[in-house]
């Protein structure tokens, strides 16, 4: 097991609410695997996978759990053994390439501060022409055009396909054995997406690295998975493999997931799931999805489901199968 | 073909353009500011010949300014004027007023550059002090220093500082520029200059302890303020996704804070400060009064109570050239901190 989450609640304070985010979320990635994702906006996602890496803004809080990666305890571990996986081992694309560059430094300026500290994490002690060379090389791995001009670029002069790229290229320096990929392509156009996705796709599998990814575009994670998990409001739903899952779903909030998804044959526009997200200031006190769920029962609004084995691949939330 | 060229760069160039329009906005400052100081109430010839003068000495001395003649004939002699470097005859001083503003300006100027540098090393220390670590011990009391700074005016900090620096503890010097019986020689005016020039470092300490109070004073309140917007900025994008991309790649927090997460949120303390900066020309006059400072404030602030026409108007196109100045250097300024100015222009 190269990562295992358990049980992980995580809070925002702000001055006067808690936000109850994560309600004890569990995650498990094999070595070599690759594990997705999926939910609505706001379910949090981009938490979960901030969380794995301790880089949560100031006002988040890890209250309870467990995070081992490769048999070491993240939210115990020292700030340098914490910096070395974070250099070295663990690498992650965030979802706004526009908001996760800084906007009036330069590509080469962050970049070259990146590889700077991976290398001299590996003992080495790079010159400047050692990480010019290097960052040229990142950039054509990712099949960015005329690399030379996008190190000496803003951010901003560059197009959304080419700062994900670049984005990318930032993550795989440090992602020698994880890639947390936090929905690449939500902001990008129609066909750069597929590029960006095959890009990232064999990148992984040409590097042979576990990756989690996180999106809500179905078609992407059903792609490029072998298991996934379905979140909702902070709680995991369903935990399957993901042919498993997109066939065979069993938590009622995948199958109106699943069935809400357009599809090609289908005729005008799902009806989606009627109401919205919980409140996290204040959230329901039993299954969260309760609210909105078609199938709902007394229970559901007080008792919290426990997980539910219903094969060795397929574990569901929900009190219809208890 | 080439001179047209050289010719159109000039014209497309930003300093170029912004000097332009600055002199229009001058201009159009110089015909608001002379028709609001003669629609004001008030006869400015006999408030410069006092209550008891003759009224036939008084309508010839109005005669001489030309106050009887249409508005537009008198600024038509003034611009004539201006274009002599001349700015009129000040009704106090009966001098010129561009020799009056000379004469006064270098001492505003001096007390503004030290406060300058008083504010930009004061609100950046406090600035990261608490932006790098909020709601600690640190931002609380910068946080009830800021508070202290913003309510209470720079006057009252004078003579609080007057009190308790100068009175109390007979650290510094109360009031004036230089102590009794230390000269420099006037070459521009800043006593700080003139005495290193004539290498009298004697002069030079007792200029600078001479600065001190009255800068502080007038730098507290822009230090309050600017230290909390350069904390609030810092907050704001230490928590932004640009920041927590380095930190997922385990550079170490001293180079994300201060290298990656100061300058973008430089911007708007940089741009605040410099406009302080032109403000402080006007509105220092309160401390130039209580520190006795020769300077431009108070004689502006005379020339307004004397209905001083000529200086009213002199010593307000000054303010303009600086705020000018001002909006220049923050252009300046900020494009070099954001890349992104500079390109769109």
């Amino acid at each position: 097991m190269l990562l295992e989450l358990t049980n992980l609640h995580v809070h925002y304070k702000s001055y006067w609410y808690v936000f109850k985010v994560l309600n004890g979320v569990w995650l498990r990635v094999r070595r070599g695997e690759r594990v997705g994702v999926i939910g609505e906006s706001g379910s949090g996602k981009t938490t979960l996978l901030k969380s794995i890496l301790k880089i949560l803004p100031l006002n988040g809080m890890i209250i309870r759990g467990e995070i081992k990666y490769d048999g070491k305890d993240i939210l115990n571990l020292g700030e340098s053994k914490l910096a070395e996986i974070r250099r070295r081992e663990v690498g992650m694309i965030f979802q706004d390439p526009m908001a996760a560059l800084n906007p009036v430094f330069k590509v080469k300026d962050q970049l070259y501060d990146i590889l700077k500290y991976k290398m001299i994490s590996e003992g080495r002690n790079p010159s400047k022409q050692e990480l010019y060379d290097e960052a040229l090389k990142m950039l054509t791995d990712v099949k960015l055009p005329d690399p030379e001009r996008v190190l000496n670029s803003y951010p901003f002069q560059l197009s959304g396909g080419m700062r994900q790229r670049v984005m990318i290229a930032m993550a795989l320096t440090s992602a020698e054995k994880l890639l947390l990929a936090d929905e690449p392509t939500t902001n990008l156009d129609v066909t750069i997406q597929d590029q960006i996705l095959k890009l990232i796709h064999n990148l992984v599998i040409q590097k042979n690295l576990s990756a989690i990814l996180v999106s809500h575009a179905l078609g992407m994670v059903y792609q490029m998975t072998d298991r996934a998990y379905v979140l909702y409001a902070g709680d995991i739903m369903e935990e399957a493999s993901t042919k498993e899952l997109f066939e065979k779903p069993k938590h009622p909030y995948t199958q109106i997931l699943i069935s809400s998804a357009p599809r090609l044959s289908s005729k005008g526009i799902s009806e989606g799931i009627k109401g919205k997200l919980p409140d996290y200031r204040n959230p329901p006190a039993g299954c969260r999805f309760a609210p909105r769920c078609p199938y709902s029962m007394s229970k559901c609004n007080t008792i919290k489901p426990e997980p539910i084995e219903l094969n060795k691949e397929h574990i569901t939330c929900c009190h219809l199968y208890g | 073909m080439r001179l047209r060229k050289l010719l159109q760069k000039v014209v497309d160039n930003f300093y170029f353009k912004r000097t332009t329009y600055s002199i229009v906005t001058l201009f159009g400052l110089s015909i608001l500011i002379f028709a609001i100081a003669r629609v004001l109430p008030g006869d400015p010839a006999r408030l410069a010949l006092g209550p008891r003068a003759p009224e036939d000495v008084v309508e010839r001395y109005r005669a001489l300014l030309r106050l009887n003649e249409p508005i537009y004939i008198q600024y038509y002699y003034w611009l004539v004027d201006v274009f002599h470097g001349k700015l009129g005859v000040s009704l106090v001083t009966f001098r010129d007023v561009a020799t009056d503003i000379l004469e006064f300006l270098p001492a505003t100027i001096e007390l503004i550059i030290f406060t300058l540098i008083i504010d930009v090393a004061g609100a950046f220390i406090l600035g990261v002090l608490s932006g790098r670590k909020p709601n600690s011990l640190i931002d609380n009391f910068v946080r009830i220093f800021a508070y202290a700074g913003i309510a209470i005016p720079a006057f009252v900090w004078a003579i609080i500082l007057q009190l308790v620096l100068a009175n109390w503890l007979d650290l510094l010097p109360a009031y004036g520029r230089l102590s009794l019986g230390i000269e420099v020689k006037r070459i521009t005016g800043l006593i700080t200059v003139d005495s290193l020039l004539a290498g009298n470092i004697n002069a030079f300490i007792d200029g600078i302890r001479h600065l001190i109070i009255p800068s502080l004073s007038l730098a507290i309140g822009c230090i309050a303020q600017e230290a909390r917007i350069l904390r609030a900025n810092l907050i704001e994008n230490i928590n932004k996704d640009y920041i927590l991309n380095l930190y997922s790649h385990g550079i170490p927090q001293s180079i994300i804070f201060f290298k990656y997460a100061l300058k973008p949120s430089m911007i708007p303390t940089v741009t605040v400060m410099t406009l302080d900066m032109a403000s402080m020309l006007g509105n220092a006059f309160l401390v130039e009064l209580i520190f006795n400072w020769p300077g431009l404030s108070r004689y502006g602030i005379t020339a307004m109570l004397r209905k001083d026409l000529n200086a009213i108007v002199g010593v307000v196109l000054v303010i303009g050239i600086a705020y000018t100045l001002a909006s220049i250097l923050i252009e300046l300024l900020v494009s070099v901190l954001d890349p992104r100015v500079k390109h769109k222009r």
